[in-house]
């Protein structure tokens, strides 16, 4: 067990202020779902948690002409019940829901999702093709990087010592625009992604094609943007041909590993399974607004 | 015999009388309890799958200022191998010792090495990393094949294969070699127009109760010491742990808690006899409660196998010889449930020539406990999915197959016993009748049927039936209720006295309470204990006639008793219980009744199960659409509950066909040990499991109750595999049919 | 360590406890507030046996730590249902025999209540996927569902 001392800060600056000052490893706590079980492992460690939930901006998000404003922690439960947001980022909010059981989602957040960095994390490859982007605050005052950058290997992420996520920032999708996202796992439920797609299309009045992206998880040691499933797609209907080739340039893509949770030859299939579905499911969805 | 009686109780739907504690939390399990002074104990564990302990220095630990006590195998008396029966089946008191805590040799990643007791659960975590041990770590052996080679590592220099022509010389890991045999198998396969021969595997299986193993026990140097622990026999935890610690059994009172699951893994000790060696050195009460991933790598998982069958038959389809080759992983120490696999394997069948050759092999993984039908779900998948190859050989229906070779009443078993009356032929008769086998099947979907035979034991059980001067009874016994048995004690209680079920309140009793009766395990528990209910309560309706004559002033012969009530049939008398009971002062003092039997002629259960799964062709996942299982109850006590039964046997069957395993890495560490990703069925993930009970009732039983609780595990392993294989064309032979498995089959054809 | 005294509400009542700030809720519901109904089965967020609300969400109360209770409204089974009357959704899983061992009923009564608190007219599929993260090992949860949807009904028809 770890020697934990707690503190739930107010505001952004107090939370800094508690990370850049502490002397023992200082650790945002956001839901706690992968912290509190990583935390299991230790022995005889300290560590200062910083909770984040007892700032109000953390937990809210906005919905507006910009786009999505979304509170870094706010719980997956939550996040999920916005029908406002939903209606826009679809395949956002099905990772979103996706993550662990009903209980997971009652804690989890998009924010821990990202900062925990683990390639199979199911919202990543839904912010990225949304081109979401974090803000990012610490001693040195704010800053921004695209989702796609923010992870720099298999929990590693590009925070300094004293940074926290501050907000999630996504941009209101182009008109005629839609994504979705999809992952594999063996049971229908509870389980860690053993590969993962999202796709955001947009068609333009002839349902051609006109701008697509791709985003896989769970194959690398960070979720990838694959420019080529994108490409292949541009000029097309999105029709079996295209799907075709986006699962090829998806799989092709890849460099997974084999673990319990899937061989690497089986994670490189399925990548292209899923990315052709996802892509599919984005059109249909476009197809729906255009009707 | 039972099947014209009419009942008024059995067979009714009641409230179980535990339900109310356990629907509002109240229900104390293995982990509630904790006394005042209690400290918490601790295990460390192997970090190696196979290694010597060359030393253990735990003088760092034992100077903490919050550890009470360390222990390690050299703390205990020095126990000889050698046949020790604590209930369930002979246990070596050498190799129990030894898996409690290692001796000079740890044979599984996780095995214990020693404890600690400290003031918190915390403290007592953190000392562990203070106990320094030299290990010699040695290759591990990781696969039954692998452990039967010749050139392979040992895991014991003191075991030799049993059950051969002549004694071996040299030590090996194949603990015993058993042959069952009947006809003449030669001439079987040489009559046969078809042979069918396939090889197959099983994956190390975990019962995956939800409840982890938790025991919190004091010990007392001059009076009784005490255990509290879940455990499906609280009387083999005390023989075990008396044995071990070298008590007297009257000086050890085991409590059993309520318990969260066993399926066969809680009929042995882990914990209980550490903690109470903690409690002896500290002085203090100790609890303890393994973690998930501890029950995971060392609690007794279920045996992987690999093994062998073949089959030939006429074209008409007459089996003529059936043979089998069946290896089992016994983890660390002998013991796999290969005996009760040989003899089930092909027990569904009445054929004249059947060879059986099985082995009982020791490989670096944690000692295997009973699970659910030990052996049987292993054995029978191999037997029937060459079954149902056979069937589709042959273009013949694979129910007509079965019910042509059916095993029924006056079958000769390989095993010994010719069969009573049995209900395989009634399951296959319910299975072609029913709307499922009926229906229409959908792309990508395919169908497996598969049949299922388990013994069920009997064994001894004791009851006490006490009656209160009110009229109302307190049924004592002693069985572990893990599965709403109390309902059906109460039921057959309430039927035999006539007195009704919420007049009637069934405890299960601690060591002291009640005389000793065998574990809950085996299906027995409904059967046996329920007919030393019945037992109990034909001696409690004596007495009440005995005293009704004494009022009465009439010999006892002359007192009826019925509905609860003595009828005095010289005259217009009449006494309920209650009055009796209320006078029972003045007629010799209370009236208790008891049952304390050895029952026999345990009626053995056979299924039939049927199952539809729709492959996604591309991902080779696999959905269940539709299951139904159907089996012979002989008569169902309490309905609810014995469907209970086969929905939860056949829903780990699904998951033992579709997902779960243990995934090992090259250094025999257990890879997914936890819930994520060791894969147990979710509610998600299942259709309605319908079933049908049939009831043929087992002549031995007053009511002629079956055991149910095991045979539902044992066909879904092939019903499900067959439905996969029937759905991508191609046959499944290992387990489990998990998605890469799949695929990588529907590629290999494609 | 020192301990931090945390102030809560625990099933409507004002509670106080001192816990180590790196303890589980659900080590302190059980271990200092001798609340026993809420039971663990993993630690990990695995099985759902833990499962209480926390404000109105339900949770797993072995991936939430005791200091972050302070202020909150935490809902456990010995909340639910009461010495003279039980909740629906207890009676129908003793009607239907929808426990078997019962280690997994109280997270399943409080995951069920949770569910038709949000959704008082699920599909089976909606049930199924809401309580998917609540494990049973002995009901293959045939009977659980039929529990479910019986309380869900019986719920609507009281309201
Ligand atoms: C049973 C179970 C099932 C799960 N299933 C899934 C699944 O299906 N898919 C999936 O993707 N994940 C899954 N997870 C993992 C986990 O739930 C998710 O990653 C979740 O989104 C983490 O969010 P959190 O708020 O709980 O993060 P926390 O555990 O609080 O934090 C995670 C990490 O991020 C850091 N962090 C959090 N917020 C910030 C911030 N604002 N600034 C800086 N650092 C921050 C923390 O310090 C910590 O290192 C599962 C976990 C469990 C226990
Ligand atoms: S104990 Fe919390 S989910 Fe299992
Ligand atoms: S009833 Fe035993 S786990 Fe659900």
């Amino acid at each position: 067990m770890v020697s934990v001392v707690y503190e739930a800060p107010a505001s952004v600056q107090d939370a800094v202020a508690l990370l850049s000052g502490a002397e023992i490893t200082a650790t945002v706590l956001a839901g706690g779902t992968d912290l509190i079980i990583q935390m299991q492992g230790l022995v005889n460690e300290s560590r200062l948690l910083v909770d984040l939930k007892k700032i109000p901006a953390m937990m809210e998000a906005t919905l507006d002409a910009e786009g999505l404003q979304l509170g870094p922690c706010m719980s997956c439960a939550e996040l999920t019940s916005r029908e406002d947001i939903k209606s826009v980022y679809p395949g956002l909010i099905e990772a979103a829901y996706l993550i662990g059981s009903t209980q997971i989602q009652g804690r989890a957040s998009v924010g821990g999702n990202l900062c925990n960095s683990s390639p199979a994390a199911d919202t990543v490859p839904a912010l990225i093709v949304n081109n979401a982007q974090c803000v990012i605050v610490g001693p040195s005052g704010e800053r921004s990087i695209q989702v796609e950058d923010f992870a720099t290997g298999v929990g590693q992420n590009c925070l300094e010592k004293g940074e926290l996520l501050s907000l999630i920032r996504i941009p209101l999708p182009a008109a005629n625009t839609s994504d979705a996202y999809l992952r594999f796992i063996p049971r229908t439920e509870m389980d860690i992604a053993v590969a993962g797609a999202a796709v955001s299309i947009t068609l333009d009045d002839d349902g051609i094609c006109t701008a697509a992206r791709v985003s896989i998880g769970a194959v690398a040691p960070t979720v990838l943007v694959v420019a080529k499933a994108a490409e292949v797609l541009l000029g097309t209907k999105v029709d079996v041909q295209a799907l075709q080739a986006v699962a090829e340039a998806a799989s092709k893509a890849s460099s997974p590993i084999t673990d319990r949770r899937g061989t690497d030859e089986y994670r490189r299939h399925v990548v292209g399974v899923l990315a052709k579905r996802a892509a599919a499911i984005a059109a249909e969805r476009v197809r729906g607004i255009q009707s | 015999m039972s099947e014209a009686r009419e009942y008024k109780y059995i067979g009714r739907r009641t409230i179980r009388p535990d339900g109310f504690d356990k629907v509002t939390g109240r229900a104390n399990y293995g982990a509630d309890l904790s006394l005042p002074g209690m400290i918490w104990g601790k295990i460390l564990r192997s970090p190696y799958a196979h290694a010597v302990i060359k030393s253990i220095d735990s003088s760092k630990a034992e100077a903490h200022p919050d550890v009470m006590a360390v222990v390690t195998y050299q703390d205990y008396p020095a126990v000889s191998s050698g046949g020790f029966e604590p209930g369930d089946g002979p246990t070596d008191l050498c190799d129990l010792a030894r898996n409690i805590l290692a001796d000079d040799k740890a044979l599984y990643h996780g095995h214990a090495i020693a404890a600690i007791a400290a003031r918190t659960e915390a403290a007592a975590e953190e000392a562990l990393s203070l106990i320094d041990i030299d290990y010699e770590v040695l290759p591990p052996v990781m696969d039954v094949a692998d452990a039967m080679q010749p050139g392979s590592p040992v895991l014991h220099e003191d075991l030799f294969t049993k059950g051969l022509a002549e004694q071996p010389e040299k030590a090996s890991n194949i603990a015993t070699r058993m042959e069952l045999k009947k006809g003449d198998i030669e001439a079987g396969f040489a009559a046969a127009e078809v042979i069918i021969e396939r090889d197959f595997y099983t994956p190390t299986v975990h019962q995956g109760y939800i409840e982890p193993h938790a025991t919190t026990v004091r010990y007392d140097e001059d009076g009784q010491s005490m255990i509290w622990c879940s455990t499906q026999g609280h009387f083999d935890v005390r023989a075990s742990t008396a044995k071990l610690l070298s008590m007297d059994l009257g000086k050890l009172k085991v409590i059993a808690s309520e318990i969260g699951g066993g399926f066969g893994g809680k009929t042995t000790v882990y914990l209980e006899p550490v903690a109470l060696m903690l409690s002896k050195k500290s002085g203090r009460p100790v609890k303890m409660v393994m973690t998930r991933d501890e029950v995971f790598r060392a609690s007794g998982p279920g045996s992987a196998t690999r093994s062998t069958v073949k089959i030939g038959a006429k074209k008409d389809g007459t089996i003529t010889a059936m043979q089998a080759k069946l290896c089992f992983e016994a983890g660390a120490f002998k013991g796999s449930p290969m005996g009760p696999g040989c003899m089930t394997v092909f027990t569904p069948y009445d054929v004249e020539n059947i060879y059986i050759e099985g082995y009982d092999v020791v490989v670096n993984k944690p000692k295997v406990a009973a699970y659910r039908a030990p052996g049987a779900p292993q054995a029978e998948f191999a037997a029937e999915m060459v079954i149902n190859e056979l069937a589709d050989e042959l273009n013949i229906d694979p129910i007509e197959l079965r019910l042509q070779n059916a095993a029924k009443e006056g079958t000769q078993t390989v095993y010994g016993p010719k069969l009573k009356a049995v209900g395989l032929v009634e399951c296959l008769e319910a299975a072609k009748n029913s709307p499922h086998y009926k229906q229409a099947l959908a792309e990508n979907q395919g169908r497996g049927l598969a049949a299922g035979f388990w013994f069920n034991i009997g064994g001894q059980s004791s009851v006490i039936i006490n009656m209160n001067p009110d009229g109302t009874g307190t049924i004592v016994e002693g069985n572990p209720d893990i599965g709403g048995s109390r309902a059906s004690m109460q039921l057959m209680a309430a039927e035999e006295l006539g007195i009704d079920v919420s007049k009637l309140n069934p405890i299960v009793a601690d060591t002291e309470h009640v005389p000793y009766s065998a574990t809950t395990g085996g299906s027995r528990t409904t059967f046996a204990t329920g007919m030393a209910v019945i037992e109990a309560a034909q001696d409690v309706v004596r007495q009440m006639k005995e005293r009704a004559a004494a009022v009465w002033n009439v010999t006892v012969e002359q007192v009826d008793w019925s509905d609860g009530v003595a009828i005095n049939t010289a005259g217009e008398d009449r006494l309920t219980a209650a009055e009796i009971c209320q006078g029972a002062d003045r007629t010799g003092g209370q009236i208790s009744g008891r049952g304390n039997i050895n029952a026999r002629g345990a009626g053995p259960s056979f299924a039939v199960h049927l199952c539809d799964v729709e492959v996604d062709m591309e991902t080779g996942k696999t959905a269940v659409v539709r299951y139904t299982a159907i089996q012979d109850a002989g008569k169902a006590i309490h309905p609810g509950y014995v469907e209970g039964q086969y929905q939860g046997g056949a829903v780990q069957g699904i998951g033992w066909a579709l997902n779960e395993e243990y995934i090992y890495n090259e250094d025999g560490v257990m890879e997914n040990a936890g819930f994520l990703d060791y894969r147990i069925p979710l509610a998600s993930d299942l259709p309605m499991i319908d079933t049908i009970i049939v009831e043929v009732p087992n002549a031995f039983h007053p009511f002629g109750v079956r055991g149910v609780g095991e045979t539902g595990i044992v066909p879904p392993l092939a019903a499900v595999a067959t439905a996969v294989s029937d759905a991508i064309g191609v046959r499944m032979t290992n387990l489990p049919c998990s998605p890469p498995r799949v695929l990588k089959a529907i590629q290999d054809t494609a | 360590m020192t301990k931090t005294h945390v102030t809560t509400t625990i099933n409507g009542e004002v509670t106080e406890f001192l816990c180590e700030p790196g303890a589980t809720l659900l080590a302190v519901l059980r271990n200092e507030l001798q609340l026993t109904g809420t039971k663990e089965g993993c630690g990990t967020g695995d099985c759902g046996a833990c499962s209480v609300t926390l404000n109105g969400r339900l949770v797993c109360s072995c991936l939430v730590l005791g200091v972050e209770a302070e202020g909150a409204e935490i809902g456990t089974v010995e909340g639910i249902g009461g010495i003279d009357k039980l909740h629906i959704i207890q009676e129908k899983f003793l009607e239907h025999a929808a426990l078997q061992c019962g280690i997994c009923t109280p997270g399943l009564i409080v995951s069920t209540k949770a569910l038709l608190a949000e959704n008082p007219e699920p599909t089976e599929k909606e049930a199924r996927y809401y309580l998917a993260g609540n494990l049973c090992r002995c009901t293959g949860y045939d009977k659980i569902i039929r529990a479910v949807m019986d309380s869900a009904e019986a719920m609507r028809g009281d309201a």
